[in-house]
């Protein structure tokens, strides 16, 4: 499961949806692996502004990731300033390195686990099973 | 021929031997993906999005959305989410590698993402499931409604989803069409071939606030066989008592239901023993 899906993922218990404690969700006990993608800049650029900037800073932080810069980047420090004019766009250095983290950084195994009701959501082979029992849906 | 959602909860219908059977049918594969490039077209992207696919299956859509523009996905390659209920497909989904992220999920119980995290969502043969409802303390009308309510509020302002399913009858196709609109969306069904037993139902829905404004008129105006929910005259047009009526036939499925309860557990107990690529 890439980084960029923890940043929308969230508890899926309906009382919890509504507080704010629910989201992120907390990986425990997880490895992460590397899954190498095309970069795909016009993606990287919409979705930029969707992100919860200082949600992606703690989860990087909770898996003991590199730091990300305290402000998100700006659209325009994603496009490599040395692209030539006339030419498609070229990813910067901050494209790659978001790149990296969002959608080649992945969670494989472990348990994803709600700030608000504790509850504990697996992930074997990178898949999340967020199949709730009846009394919680 | 008997419809799969009458004999079996879709977690045990598509067991391992279904899923990869299902999944290297080349007949099966022509079909979804004619339906995932039906529904591409109408859901219009002009830019790489990121989809939610609503029982992803073994990734039949997911790896056309995945695909280039010049690979004959428009706007693509997409970056896509999918949920399924079987454990099997998501382990033929995690043989193929797709590129998605995959959840073992069940679409009844709602959708688990923060507001406005799609730009579209996409659900290719799968929804009809959610009319069988698989335990007493759950109601086909309960679910749907979870899942439209979840769905809209997943996706963007001015975002699309577009659903083919496969409808029992009138009965069930107005039934899902209505629990969508009361969930906000703009809706409107778009039939190929009706009438034909390759017929194929498409609900076209829309989320108020982008440029659309939700009036699916747009979208699906001039195109054949479009059939336009009017939010406003179905509420009036809505009877007394035909709740009564619809809670009469959910006991009567119930009690179907309760009678398979038998062939449910035979099956299982004849599963159970089966290995599963991914075992929770
Ligand atoms: C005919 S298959 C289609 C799979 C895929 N969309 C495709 O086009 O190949 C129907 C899928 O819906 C899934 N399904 C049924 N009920 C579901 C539910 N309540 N939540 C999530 N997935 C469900 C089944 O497990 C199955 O994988
Ligand atoms: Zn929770």
């Amino acid at each position: 499961m890439k980084l960029l899906t923890l940043n929308f993922l969230t508890c899926a218990i309906k009382t919890c949806k509504s507080t704010p404690a629910s989201f992120p969700l907390h990986p425990r006990d997880a490895e992460l692996e590397i899954a190498e993608t095309d970069l795909n800049l016009a993606f990287l650029k919409s979705i930029l502004a969707r992100l919860l900037w200082p949600e992606l800073r703690t989860i990087c932080s909770e898996f003991g990731l590199p730091t990300l810069p305290e402000s998100r980047p700006e659209p325009a420090d994603l496009v490599d300033p040395d692209s030539s004019e006339g030419e498609e766009e070229s990813p910067s250095q901050t494209a790659r390195d978001l790149h990296r983290v969002l959608l080649e950084t992945c969670m494989r195994e472990g348990k994803l686990v709600c700030g608000n009701c504790g509850h504990e959501y697996a992930v074997k082979e990178g898949v999340a099973n967020f199949l709730l029992p009846a009394h919680l849906v | 021929m008997s419809r799969p959602e009458d004999l079996l909860p879709p977690d045990l219908f598509y067991n391992d031997s279904e899923s990869r059977k299902y999944t290297t049918s080349s007949r099966i594969q022509k079909i979804q993906s004619d339906m995932t490039h039906r529904a591409l077209s109408l859901l219009n992207l002009t830019h790489p999005s990121m989809i939610l696919d609503v029982g992803c299956g073994s990734g039949l859509s997911g790896e056309i959305l995945s695909q280039s523009e010049e690979e004959g996905t428009p706007a693509g390659p997409h970056v896509w989410i999918g949920f399924d209920i079987s454990s099997s497909m998501l382990g033929v989904a995690l043989e193929k590698e797709v590129e998605g992220d995959l959840f073992l999920a069940d679409a009844g119980q709602g959708v688990p993402f923060r507001a406005g995290t799609f730009d579209a969502a996409i659900s290719i043969s799968a929804i009809q499931w959610l009319c069988n409802a698989e335990s007493s303390d759950e109601s086909p009308a309960g679910r749907l409604s979870r899942f439209f309510n979840g769905l809209y509020a997943s996706l963007r302002r001015g975002g699309r989803a577009v659903c083919q399913f496969y409808p029992k009858n009138d009965e069930q196709k107005k039934m899902v069409s209505q629990a969508a609109v009361k969930a906000g969306f703009g809706a409107g069904l778009l039939e190929d071939d009706p009438g034909t037993k390759n017929a194929k139902t498409y609900l076209v829905l829309t989320v108020g606030g982008g440029e659309l404004d939700g009036d699916i008129t747009g979208v699906v105006k001039g195109m054949d066989g479009v059939d336009v929910m009017d939010h406003r005259r179905r509420t009036k047009d809505r009877k007394r008592g035909e709740d009564r009526k619809g809670s009469k036939a959910w006991i009567v499925r119930k009690k179907e239901q309760m009678e398979k309860k038998g062939k449910v557990v035979k099956a299982t107990s004849k599963y159970t023993g089966r290995k599963r690529r991914i075992a929770f």
